[in-house]
Formats: C-alpha cells, structure tokens, sequence
C-alpha cells in the first residue's frame, strides 16, 4: 500500500498532491501572520506604522489564511484522496480537478493582496468582498461537482462515513457562503449585505458558527473517519454510532449559531434556542471522538512508536475538550462572563490548534510519503520533534487565554461597594499583557514545528523514489 | 414575526429534537442485520467498520440532553411565543428611551408576570447603591469637592465614562477639552458643569470662513492676527490685514477675541488670548480651524447617570481646576 502505482485504479493523485503541499504551506504561512499579530498585541510598533501590516488588517488574513487557505486545503486534498480510495474509483470531472485547484489557491492569492490593502465586507471569516465571493461559490460548486459526481460512479456498494462527513459539509459550506455572502455591489470592491441589523447579525453568526462547524468540524471528522483507522490499521469502532453522531451533528448545529448573539438585540426565544441546541450537540459532537480514540482499542501500543497516530489520537482529545467547552461557553450565564474575552480565543486555538491542524498535519504526514513514491517521510524524528513543539505550543496558548480571558471577564463585571465599576477597561488590558507574552511563546513553538514539516516534506519530495523504507514497528 | 414564520421555526426546531429521539432510539436497537460486536463486513480501503452497540454512559446522557431541551423551551419560549416564566432579556423591539421606561413601568407592576433580567438587576442594583448617592446628592458640590471619598466615586464614574474623549487625566485631546485648567468653553461654576452634564452642549459651531475671507491669503491673514492675540510673534503685516476683518469674528469671539464666555454667552467660542488651544495650536492646526470650521459635542449624560451621579461627576470635574 506504499505507492499509487501498485493499485489497479488509476488515481488522479495529482491534484491531491498539489493541495498537500500547499497545505504545508499556507499552514506555516497563516500561523506565521497569527504570531506576528499577536507579538503586535505586545508591542504595538510591530506594524511599523505601516497600514497593510496593522493588526486590524491583518487578522482577518490570519483567519482567513489559516481556515480556507491551510485547513480548507488540508480538506480537498484529503476527500479527493479518500473519496477515490474508498469509493475504488477516478476523481470525476476531468478539466474540472485542476480548476478547483488553480481556483481556489487563486481565491488564496486575492485574499492576501485584497485584505492588507484594506479591502473588507466586515464580516468575520467572510471579509473577501464579492468578486472573490463569487469565485469561491464557482469554485465551490465545481468542488460539489467533483466530489459527488465521484460518489456517484463508485465501484463499492456502500458510501465510506468518511463521505457522509465530506459531502455534508460540501453541501453546507455552499449553503453558508451563498446566504451569507449575498450583497448588492456598490463599486468593484465594495459592496453592502441585503440583510441589515439583527437579522444580519444572525445570518453572519449562523454562517460563523457552521463554518466551524461543518468546515471545521464535519470536514474533519472526514479526515479522522479515514487516517486513524488506517494508521492504526484498526476497524472502526462502532457503525451505529457513526450514523447517529452524524445525523445529530449535521441536524443540531446548524442551530448553535445565535450562541454567538446572546444578549443582544436578537430575539430571546432565538438566544434560547441557540444555547439549547449547543448543548443537546454536545454528546453527538463527542460521539465522533468515541468512534475515533475506540478504534484504537487493542493497539494503543502504537501511540509509543508512532508520532503520525499520536498527532490523531491527541487532536481527538482536543476535538473532546473544545467541543465539551463550546456548549458550556454556550450557556447564557456562562457566555455573560466568557463572551468578548480572550477566553473565546483560547477556545477557537484549542479546537484550530489542537483539532484541526493536528488531525490535518497527521494526515499529511501518512499522506506525503504515498503521494511520492517513498515508504515514509525523510526523518520519523523531526516529525516527532514537530508533535512536541505543536502540543507544548497549544498549551501554552489556551491555558494563557483562559486565565486572561476569565481575568478580563472578572475585572469587567467587579464593582466596589458604592456600586461602580472596579476597573477601567484599560486595566484589565494591562493585567492581560503577561498572558499575551504566553501566547505569543505558544505561537511561536507552532510556526517553529510548522517550519519543520515544511523542511521534511521538501526532503520527502526531493529524495529519489522509494529511497525512503518504511521501518517495521514492533 | 408573521404566524408562518412561528410555526415554521415551531415546527422545524421541535421537529429536530424529536428527530433526534428517534434516531437514537433507532441506534440502540442492533438493526445492522450482524452481531454485535462483529465487523459490518464491508471494507473501504481496506477499512472495516465494527457493529458495536453505542456506549450506554453516552446514549444515556444524550437522551437527557433532549428531555431538557423541551424543558428549556417550555419555560424560555419559542418562535413568537414567550415561555412559561415569562423571562426577557431585556425591553427588545423599542425604539427610544421614553417607550423603555414605559415598558419597564409596565412589567416593573407585580402581576404583569414578565421578568425582564435587565431591569431587575438594575432595580437591585439602584435598591442597594441608591441610598449612597442619594446622600451625596443632598450636599453641594462645593462640599463634596473636599471630600475625598466622593471625589473617589466621581473618578471611578469619569474614568467608566468620560475618559474615552476627555482622558483618564481628563487632560484632554485634540477636539475634547482639558477639564484640569481653569479655562471653560461653557463654565465652570457647579451649575455650569452639571448643565453641561445633564443637557449635554453643541457648539454653535465655528463656520468654514475660507470664503467669506476672500480665499486662502484671508484665512492667512486671520490666522496671523489670532496667533497674535497670545502674544506670540507673527507677520505684523499679515496679522494687521487679519485684524481689519476680526469684525466678522467679534460676533461670538468678542472684539477682544476673549471668547463668547467672557461676554456671558452660551456658545461655546474659545477665548483665543490665551494660547489654549482646542484643535491645536500651531498655524496649520489654527488655518484649518479657520478654513473649513469645527464644530464639537458634548452629549447629554441625564439618561444614562441618572442626577444623583451626575452630581458626583460634577464634583469631581471641579474639584480638578480647584487648587
């Protein structure tokens, strides 16, 4: 199973290559932006009194970098490699493969030039404005194409769970960007929502929410549905579980975006139902970290020798945490102290860090070495060096945000025995600096580990073919 | 919200729940038509899926989750409707102060059976801290200057909400008055001051003069004459023809360019004698001022602090200019 040549399907891996690599690099590219934004939190003069290099421009190309630049990549190359494997059968679409590619590392490219320069909708991880909304719809749609049209010619007679998982969140995304992106245009870069106040606001927190929630979550769900069990080389858990998590999922998270809104504007009874629907997502959400740390039952001898399934086996345990914390920030009167704090961002970086780009830098990881022809990647050791550096970095940065973020909440809603206010908001911001520097060390331990992977996938690439053995794990 | 767009999210939300219920009752039947426990006995890949009965902890806790979901629902409401205990998070869907204090009468009467979260921690809150201020509101400002304690309480409520222009110093910035000087746009006397906080001020606005001056060489000439008037030195030519046409200016600056204060007026024009300067001083910052107009606003702070604390926040501002 070491090389593509030896199947008897002809795979189209080259799109899955040029999505895997470029993978690597927009995931050490998108988490070098995050610590040169949060270094500019620290010391302000890091903009260089430069407006393209200002933090309000550049965190919206953080997120938009790290989520539909390194993850959404992580996401193409991984259902166009298992979508083929599982279903026995060539990526449909012909001409239409290499567009999805060149289209959307082109969206990529705008987004970097577009957002420094200032251009934004305003709408968090949906700021591209509508030229580039409309390319990535295009692209997206033709994304749909590949991915089902390959569903429907399959050689199997069942769908893989790791499909369901990929075609939801296809499907979701689509939804998700076409609402929430629908504006009329006022010149070639500007352009204004057709929804206003409330309902805006809920349309932009319902296509928030699922963007981590399908893209984020279901999408990878798919990854993990296909790369632990293989590099466990363990069946699944449990089938039944796989049908009721996802349906559950799918079904109740489409519902969690007012959580985002909690005393606001937007009706009671919508707050409500958000928060009720985070919750009740809780254990479908958890049932995926079941089915993925249980399919380890019987091997977890592996965990020692191998860093690849510690990267998917500790991504599972982040995905667990976060998604038990969601709900629970969820809460109204947890939310009342949690909402606008660093808090938040501690959590968004566990599940980003933690889940996402441990269970994407696992999968690239397992699939690099396939992609080019070698037994495994140029050094086990840098990648087990990588696996350190990454978990020692997340830590850092969540445990930092999470005592700054309860801090901040704190210190906003103390007050002195006449009734006012304890501290200026200036305080807490001052109290936060220390906790700043902490991230920011965290930060720097995962672009160092993302730097490496680049190193030893470039070395995996370059070596000559089949040069690299695989080494026999007892 | 029209009765179809209710039913429509009645439907669709409760229907989830239930759809839920059903499918994990569904899943803890072993429909898969294998043991438990044995594989499916498909392979994708080489990826076999095992027919393992959900765990028991899980399915449990997943079932109570929804049971509370029609709990929640039931007592919080739903699509139009408001729920059992009547609970609001605030008066939502008005549009200005007056129809907010109307609605908090309205709920605010014991049988109306509406909780509004925000109005009663604001009642607990005025029922606690109220007899503090009310204790302070029955002293003069003059008083409570001197007294320490008060003047901590005025701070704390300057810094929560006049810093933002005025400065944690209150020193000021370019467009807000420094408040520690003696040198008042509208007073400084207790009564000015609490004037000025309760109805807030709107300078009559200085006007863009480029114009009525005859072009850029007047605004020159204008903004020669006024630097001048602090006594610092200038084109005397310039400044001469500037003085020829301070008529124009006199209107609400005074002959003596001493500000409309001086004179006992209400308007808001700066004494320009006294090289303070509220939109900066140097002669680019002062032709600006002169060619394109400025005009300031102080909003009005009686709906927000209420008078009691408007009272302590005046005293606190004067205390700073008294030596």
């Amino acid at each position: 199973m070491t090389t593509s040549n030896m199947s008897a399907v002809d795979y189209n891996f080259d799109v899955v290559r040029q999505f895997t690599v470029m993978t690597v690099i927009w995931g050490t590219f998108g988490t070098l932006v995050g610590v040169l934004i949060a270094g500019q939190l620290i010391w302000p003069a890091l903009n260089f009194d430069t407006p393209w290099l200002t933090y309000s421009r550049l965190r919206p190309l953080h997120t938009n970098a790290v989520i539909f630049a390194f993850g959404t990549s992580a996401l193409f190359a991984t259902s166009y490699y298992v979508v083929q494997r599982t279903c026995q059968t060539r990526l449909f679409g012909g001409k239409l493969v290499a567009f999805t590619f060149w289209g959307w590392q082109t969206i990529i490219v705008a987004a970097i030039i577009s957002l420094p320069l200032g251009y934004t909708s305003s709408k968090e991880y949906a700021e591209l404005e509508w030229p580039i909304d409309i390319l990535i719809a295009v692209v997206w749609i033709s994304y749909a194409i590949v991915f089902f049209g390959t569903l429907v010619k399959r050689k199997t007679s069942h769908i893989y769970v790791a499909n369901w998982f990929f075609g939801g969140f296809i499907l979701t995304v689509a939804v998700l960007h076409i609402g929430n992106s629908m504006v009329i245009p006022v010149s070639g870069m500007k352009s204004y929502s057709i929804y206003s106040g409330a309902i805006d606001a809920m349309m932009q927190w319902w296509y928030g929410h699922n963007a981590v929630g399908f893209l984020l979550t279901a999408g990878f769900l798919g990854i993990m549905y296909y790369f632990v069990p293989k590099q466990a080389e363990r069946p699944v858990y449990s089938y039944r579980l796989s049908i009721v998590h996802f349906w559950a999922l799918v079904s109740l998270y489409i519902w969690a975006g007012p959580h985002h809104l909690h005393y606001t504007a937007l009706p009671d009874w919508a707050q409500s139902v958000g928060m009720v629907m985070s919750i009740v997502l809780f254990l479908p959400s958890w049932g995926g970290m079941i089915n993925g740390i249980m399919t380890l039952s019987g091997a977890w001898h592996k965990l020692r020798h191998d860093p690849i399934l510690r990267f998917l086996i500790v991504s599972l345990s982040f995905y667990g945490m976060s998604t038990f914390e969601g709900p629970m920030m969820a809460i109204k009167s947890v939310n009342a102290l949690s909402h606008y704090t660093d808090w938040t961002i501690g959590h968004v970086h566990s599940g980003a860090l933690g889940w996402v780009a441990m269970i994407s830098i696992g999968a690239m990881y397992h699939l690099i070495p396939i992609l080019f022809n070698q037994g495994r990647m140029y050094s086990i050791r840098l990648i087990n060096v990588h696996f350190w550096l990454h978990t020692a970095g997340i830590v850092l940065y969540i445990v930092a945000m999470w005592i700054s973020g309860v801090m901040q909440g704190l210190m906003w809603r103390a007050v002195n025995s006449d009734g006012t206010l304890t501290y200026s908001f200036v305080e807490s911001l001052t109290a936060s600096y220390p906790f700043y520097f902490i991230r920011f060390v965290g930060g720097v331990l995962v672009v160092i580990g993302f730097f490496l992977m680049a190193y030893n996938m470039f070395k995996t690439i370059g070596a000559k073919d089949n040069s690299l053995k695989s080494v026999e794990i007892t | 919200m029209s009765s179809f767009w209710n039913i429509w999210v009645w439907v669709l939300t409760l229907g989830s729940l239930v759809g839920c219920f059903l499918l994990l009752r569904m899943c803890l039947k072993n429909f898969a038509g294998v043991e438990e426990g044995e594989s499916m006995g498909h392979s994708f890949d080489g990826i076999e899926e095992l027919n393992n009965p959900l765990p028991k902890w899980w399915s449990t806790f997943f079932l109570l989750t929804i049971v509370w979901a029609f709990f929640y629902i039931a007592a919080y409401g739903l699509g139009g409707w408001s729920g059992l205990i009547g609970w609001k998070s605030s008066n939502q869907g008005i549009l200005n102060i007056a129809e907010s204090k109307a609605k908090t009468l309205e709920y605010s009467l014991k049988d109306s059976g509406v909780l509004v979260q925000y109005d009663r921690e604001i009642a607990a809150a005025d029922a606690r801290f109220g007899p503090i201020f009310a204790a302070y509101a029955a002293r003069s400002i003059e008083d409570l200057a001197t007294d320490d304690k008060a003047l901590k309480i005025g701070q704390r409520l300057f810094i929560q909400n006049c810093s933002q222009c005025h400065g944690s110093d209150a020193r000021g910035t370019t467009g807000f008055p420094n408040l520690t000087d003696k040198d008042w746009l509208y007073g400084g006397s207790p009564e000015a001051i609490t004037e000025t906080l309760v109805k807030g001020r709107k300078a009559m606005g200085m006007m863009a003069w480029k114009g009525a001056l005859g072009g850029e060489q007047g605004v020159k000439e204008m903004a020669a004459y006024v630097i001048s008037l602090s006594g610092r030195s200038v084109d005397p030519d310039l400044a001469k023809a500037g003085k020829g046409k301070f008529a124009m200016c006199a209107g609400c600056h005074g002959a003596d360019g001493k500000g409309s204060l001086a004179s006992g007026l209400p308007m808001g024009a700066p004494n320009l004698t006294d090289n303070i300067w509220l939109y900066g001083g140097s002669k680019r910052a002062i032709e600006e001022t002169i060619r394109n107009g400025r005009a300031g606003v102080m909003p009005a702070w009686l709906d927000i602090f209420g008078e009691e604390k408007i009272h302590l926040v005046s005293a606190y501002v004067y205390s700073l200019s008294q030596d």
